[in-house]
């Protein structure tokens, strides 16, 4: 396959970045779309040039390390992540546009490389269920009913990339928030903190300057791991709840 | 002393001194007692650093921070929840038989040591079996959501060849639920400010102080990643829990970032490093698909148990389409040489044929190199007998996966399968504490060795992760904590202004040498190296070819390599020049260590040790013992720390096994 790339370019977070376009050939389907970037690189490396920043990890789908908006799209025009695209999904001659997630909140830090840290000091503000190791009772001691552990664990895949973020036209990280209060919300480990949990985790989101959620749905449909838009209502739920009764 | 093979020299015995003599079943809860306890007040002045946020990093992070003490937090990746724990899919094992079968903390004490082919420690393993319930209440009690039953009770799956069911999971995805649990566990101490955490940071250099009080490990010199600012950071002590050495062999199921740099590092600082040839290789993963490939992906092993693994009998057969190939010119090797187990054998065995067939020439799918690397696994009999959707009903998401790598159809077409490397045994060498051989540097997780032998089973490495992380660790490190807090040290410090000094010298030397070749290139020919020597049959010729190809390949690199870019930004390309410079150290270390073991053990096979029938043979009168590698220095050619390595001195730690007899394992 031969390609068109347009890449954005950026030496670092304060400089001035721009598209750089690259032609490749010698593309084969069975390539990962990171591994198109591998090849070109090295390409790159023996011209003399500095090859591409971009992030990725485990390259299995799982870490949530990797990201790009490819053409307009978070993780490309397939719902999955970045690392499991495959070039297959290109055609002949494509011209693919190649950006870093574009969110305020999340300032690049060189060419496609980004900084997540809000997303921490989101889980951070509260997203966790308060119990030091040691304190645990038996683990059967509260048993859950298996429509709750499986809408739990729906909301609990989330693998915290950051598409929804990038997807959404408010930059909103309101489906990576509330994936977070409905799993631990769904349990009954996590009633104690389940209202002071949606409160404070909402406060940080406002405070790193994600935007607010007009229910526009392109989180949910570029999430990787395709967390529904439901647990948007719940968290909206929870905070009503919170905010009536004062907790 | 004189050398052994011209390669190494032996040196003093060793032992571990921290389990007390008591009865197994009473040695933790003795040890526990015994482990001096820290005044809550005093907590707050003793500082530990803990590089790693994966099971057994995050949760030590996370429990040493409940508990007081000033925890700094390392990881190279932008956040502690991506440390590679997270990709483990099958599940975790704890003896708490809810199923009433038999199972007890003794029975997965055995079915460990066993499993590991008689290579464990095992004090260590008993200790790992008896806290493992333990790590299932305290992940509940988290939130970690794993699978339930109607009556709202946890669900057990057998898993591993074991007889009972006591792994526990989160469909394919256990590893990622546990290692979120302790992220958010540290988090909540990050909140609570007794945990620092430096992500994008990776550690380069271990400090260790000689002070009036003898050699400690005091804390270590770490890159930020963004800024590229070589920075010190001190403590009372260090824990290493920075996963496992597979990526020397370019390809493997570890993630692309994953490294031996910090373990090496304080290996070269003296830590010993205990059976670095035992790795692990698992049959079932998606093959090459040609020469960029970057990284293997695992499918779960549960596919043997329904289809039929098979190459061609003929080579000239091996670019037709499968289905085209009539019953009588297929070779289901693994049924045809164990009637048996058949496509049930062990991981190792299901391994090293696969190799074979394919080193004859018979492999299948596209050529890589000059050879197909893959076989093919056989769902159509399955499909005959109980249907496509049954087949759909237990394997669809593994036969999604598939078809999303590789663009094929399972259903219609054979999954091709090839072994790729998966988990690393060894690591540094521990005591009973976790303690390495530098007093103050502890070693948990998948960077120590010591609960796994030659072979790990399934579902085991979630376990000793979090059960070092949350319950062991904790607790030892205390004892060592008590003696604090240790003098102040300084930057001025020598100690201090070494470990900096030859970070930064390293760092300019790679950006100066501005060869040929891109790191890269070096890595795909280590790991080359690596696989065709060092990996699933070994046998001397060839590890003795893999040493002088390495030291080849290390020389060259040394001279040859391109490093692009700055010190002072990101720089991914520096990053992996410094990785690959320790794996190609490594590398050496493991083929020397390989080549001393003249046994087959575990998931190795040694070609000169095996029964007149071709199965593995084990020398326990020779080989019962730990293989713990001490660094020499070599005479530094190149001017600076270039990758000289002097003859390693081996020191044996002979494995008493009073609770459990030794036994040869067969599958015919």
């Amino acid at each position: 396959m031969k390609l068109t790339l347009k890449i954005w370019r950026q030496d670092g977070p304060n400089a001035k970045g721009d598209f750089v376009t690259y032609q490749v050939d010698d593309i084969l389907p069975d390539m990962s779309f990171l591994e198109m970037l591998d090849v070109l690189n090295e390409r790159l490396i023996a011209e003399g040039t500095e090859p591409i920043a971009f992030d990725s990890d485990c390259r299995e789908g799982i870490c949530g390390m990797c990201g790009l908006m490819i053409s307009g799209y978070a993780h490309g025009p397939k719902q999955t992540t970045t690392c499991q695209l495959h070039m297959r999904s290109f055609s002949d001659g494509e011209t693919i546009t190649i950006e870093p997630w574009r969110a305020d909140p999340f300032p690049v830090i060189r060419d496609l490389v980004v900084d997540r840290s809000a997303f921490d000091r989101i889980i951070a503000s509260g997203g966790f269920i308060s119990v030091n190791t040691g304190s645990a009772p038996e683990a059967h001691a509260a048993p859950v009913p298996k429509e709750n552990a499986d809408r739990a664990f729906v909301a609990a895949e989330c693998i915290g990339c950051g598409a929804c973020v990038a997807a959404c036209p408010n930059a909103s990280a309101m489906l990576f928030t509330a994936a977070k209060v409905t799993h631990l919300g769904e349990l009954p480990q996590g009633q104690p903190e389940r209202y002071s949990r949606v409160v404070s985790m909402l406060n940080q989101h406002d405070a790193e300057g994600f935007g607010g959620c007009t229910n526009i749905g392109e989180c949910s449909a570029a999430c990787p791991k395709g967390i529904p838009q439901d647990v948007i209502s719940t968290l909206n739920a929870d905070l009503r709840h919170a905010l009536r009764t004062g907790r | 002393m004189a050398l052994i093979d011209g390669l190494y020299t032996e040196g003093e015995k060793i032992a571990d001194t921290k389990a007390p003599n008591v009865p197994i079943e009473r040695k933790w809860t003795q040890r526990k007692f015994d482990a001096a306890l820290v005044n809550p007040a005093n907590r707050r002045k003793l500082s530990v650093i803990i590089v790693g946020t994966g099971l057994a990093g995050g949760a030590a992070a996370a429990t040493l921070g409940e508990a007081g003490y000033r925890v700094k937090s390392f990881c190279y990746q932008d956040s502690p929840r991506r440390a590679h724990s997270i990709a483990a899919q099958g599940g975790i094992n704890a003896a708490k038989n809810y199923k009433e079968d038999g199972d007890s903390v003794f029975r997965l004490f055995y079915d460990t040591v066993k499993g590991g082919d008689y290579r464990a420690r095992e004090t260590n393993v008993y200790r790992l079996a008896e806290v493992s319930a333990n790590i299932i209440d305290q992940c509940v009690a988290q939130g970690v959501p794993f699978a339930r039953e109607y009556g709202g009770l946890l669900d057990n799956r057998s898993f591993g060849g074991v007889q009972v069911s006591r792994t526990f999971y989160a469909r394919g995805q256990t590893g990622q639920q546990l290692l979120i649990g302790a992220y958010q566990a540290l988090e909540r101490q990050v909140a609570a400010g007794t945990v620092e955490m430096f992500s994008r940071h990776e550690m380069l250099e271990l400090i260790v102080s000689d002070g009036p009080d003898g050699k400690r490990a005091r804390g270590i010199i770490a890159r930020d990643l963004v800024t590229g600012e070589i920075e010190t950071h001190l403590a009372d002590a260090v824990v290493l829990a920075s996963g496992g050495y597979g990526n020397v062999f370019f390809l493997s199921t570890n993630a692309m970032g994953s490294n031996v740099t910090a373990t090496w590092r304080a290996h070269r600082k003296g830590a010993y490093f205990a059976n670095p040839c035992y790795t692990q290789i698992h049959p079932t993963c998606i093959p090459v698909s040609g020469d960029h490939q970057s990284k293997l992906t695992l499918m779960s092993e549960s596919l043997r148990n329904d289809g039929r693994i098979w190459v061609p009998k003929r080579r000239e057969d091996c670019d037709k389409d499968p289905r085209d190939i009539p019953e009588e010119d297929r070779d289901y090797y693994l049924e045809r040489i164990y009637p048996a187990f058949g496509n049930l054998v062990p991981r190792d065995i299901a391994s090293r044929q696969a190799k074979n067939v394919c080193d004859e020439g018979r492999g299948v799918g596209p050529m890589v190199g000059d050879f197909r690397r893959g076989v093919y696994l056989d769902f159509a009999d399955a499909i005959a007998r109980l249907g496509e959707d049954a087949v759909r009903a237990k394997y669809g998401n593994l036969f999604d996966m598939y078809a999303q790598i590789t663009g094929e159809n399972p259903y219609e077409t054979p999954m091709r399968i090839y072994p790729a490397v998966h988990y690393t045994m060894g690591g540094l060498w521990v005591d009973y504490d976790l303690e390495s051989s530098i007093p103050g540097l502890f070693v948990a997780g998948e960077a120590n060795f010591s609960d796994h032998g030659a072979n790990r089973l399934g579902a085991s490495a979630l376990m000793q992760g979090l059960a070092d992380g949350y319950f062991v660790l904790p607790n030892t490190i205390r004892d060592y904590l008590a003696k604090g807090p240790f003098e102040e040290l300084s930057e001025a410090d020598a100690a201090v202004a070494e470990a900096r000094k030859s970070v930064e010298d390293r760092t300019q030397k790679l950006l100066s040498i501005n060869g040929e070749r891109s790191v890269d290139s070096f890595h795909r020919e280590l790991g080359n190296i690596m696989w065709e020597y060092c990996g699933m049959e070994r046998t001397a010729e060839g590890l003795q070819k893999a040493i002088d190809l390495i030291r080849a390949l290390r020389d060259e690199f040394w001279r040859n390599v391109r490093v692009l870019g700055a010190a002072d930004t990101l720089n991914q390309s520096l990053e992996k020049a410094g990785r690959v410079a320790d794996f190609l150290e490594l590398g050496e270390l493991m083929c020397i260590d390989a080549l001393h073991r003249r046994e087959s053990c575990g998931g190795h096979f040694r070609a000169e040790s095996q029964t007149e029938d071709g199965e593995a043979l084990r020398h326990d009168d020779e080989f019962a013992y730990v293989g713990a590698w001490e660094f020499t220095p070599g005479t530094a050619e190149s001017g600076i720390d270039s990758g000289t390595m002097g003859p390693p001195v081996l020191h044996k730690e002979d494995l008493v096994y009073q609770a459990i007899e030794l036994k040869q394992r067969s599958y015919k």
